[in-house]
């Protein structure tokens, strides 16, 4: 269940970028896993359900696009046959993994105010 | 601010990053194998299901290679300090991380661990991960080399059901050889050709700790593998320049 680690660093990481950008609350996070990441998603997912709640990810939306794992021969750089073994078709060489295996915040949406909420409509929501 | 229709909405500002998940755990991992290297320990991280062998492997190890580099080793636990007490009567100096309900060390825990387990006229240092075959893969701790243990009673598909742990491997180690003759349809070669679809360089030693078999070419592996690693000695630089 390190899935439950990595959505700690996750709000960590949107927390900080919510700082630095002075917004003031976070919209939508996307992220990449790859197929080797070691990361099963809907536990990813089932674990941020649960901490986003009182943090500054309460209301965003979180996306995960899986990326499938590419093995490439580094000299030939053709890519391998996916179901074999791990070695170019053509020198015999052995592949590299060029991705899939990334767990990577890849975009954060927030919500900024760039100026005072106008007639106070949205002081409300501003809290 | 919408400045488009007036409605009052906030404006909402994309950032794009690359952003690891891991990049916390990558910065003090690195940090450990900074620390590590100056003080010439090699340092390996075991992995492998509970009762693949792995503390079974350190004690014919510290047996075998007596007279050989001086060990240490750390030992991650959910609940107890067993493997760490087991490793201690053999002779290697130990402690043990209990991790509560982590299922995985990480490069935190190893860092504080190293604060309380004296290195100093240390060769090798053996990191004994949590017996896990998934978890454990993903989080560097600071180590040069990356052993996983499966035993002849996981069976030969071990490889491609756990791919992300094989595929880290610098080695693959099969435990209890002694076991063969009761499991008549257990096939090496077929442990190995399977490795191949999740290693692109596959390196397999099988070996016996109980009777001794493939132990002396563990022991050659290591002897390499620490040659390989032990470059000229890397000075720290500044404040960095404290223990782990």
């Amino acid at each position: 269940m390190h899935e439950w680690s990595l959505v700690e660093a996750l709000l960590r990481e949107a927390e900080r970028q919510m700082r630095a950008h002075g917004a003031r609350s976070v919209h939508r996070l996307h992220l990449r896993v790859g197929e080797l990441a070691g990361v099963e998603i809907s536990l990813l997912e089932t674990a941020y359900a649960s901490f986003r709640e009182r943090s500054c990810c309460e209301r965003a939306e979180l996306e995960v696009e899986a990326v499938p794992a590419r093995w490439r021969c580094p000299r030939c750089e053709q890519d391998l046959l996916p179901g074999a073994a791990l070695r170019c078709g053509g020198c015999g060489g052995p592949g590299r993994l060029a991705s899939g295996d990334e767990i990577v915040l890849a975009r954060i949406e927030m919500e900024v105010d760039a100026s005072p909420a106008p007639r106070g409509v949205l002081a409300e929501e501003a809290h | 601010m919408c400045d488009t229709c007036g409605c009052g909405d906030p404006a909402i500002v994309p950032v794009e990053l690359q952003h690891s998940l891991l990049a916390d755990n990558d910065r003090r991992a690195h940090h450990n194998r900074a620390h590590l290297r100056a003080d010439g320990v090699f340092a390996l991280n075991l992995m492998g299901s509970p009762g693949s062998g792995k503390t079974a492997l350190l004690e014919a190890t510290a047996a075998r290679w007596s007279g050989g580099p001086r060990l240490a080793a750390l030992s991650g636990d959910l609940a107890t300090d067993r493997d760490a007490a087991r490793l201690r009567a053999a002779g290697i100096p130990s402690l043990a991380i209990t991790t509560g309900s982590a299922c995985h060390l990480d490069a935190r825990m190893v860092h504080d661990a190293l604060h309380d387990l004296p290195l100093g006229d240390r060769d090798v240092l053996f990191i004994e991960n949590v017996g896990n075959l998934v978890c454990p893969a993903i989080y560097d701790l600071g180590q040069e080399r990356n052993v996983v243990l499966v035993s002849v009673t996981e069976g030969e598909d071990k490889p491609l059901k756990y791919p992300v742990m094989f595929r880290r491997a610098d080695l693959v180690v099969v435990t209890k050889l002694d076991l063969l003759p009761l499991l008549p349809e257990f096939q090496l070669d077929l442990l190995r050709e399977n490795l191949a679809h999740v290693m692109p360089e596959p390196a397999c030693i099988a070996l016996s700790a109980r009777s001794g078999e493939g132990l002396d070419a563990w022991i050659q592996w290591l002897e390499g593998a620490r040659v390989e690693t032990s470059g000229p000695r890397v000075a720290l630089e500044g404040p960095a320049a404290q223990r782990p």
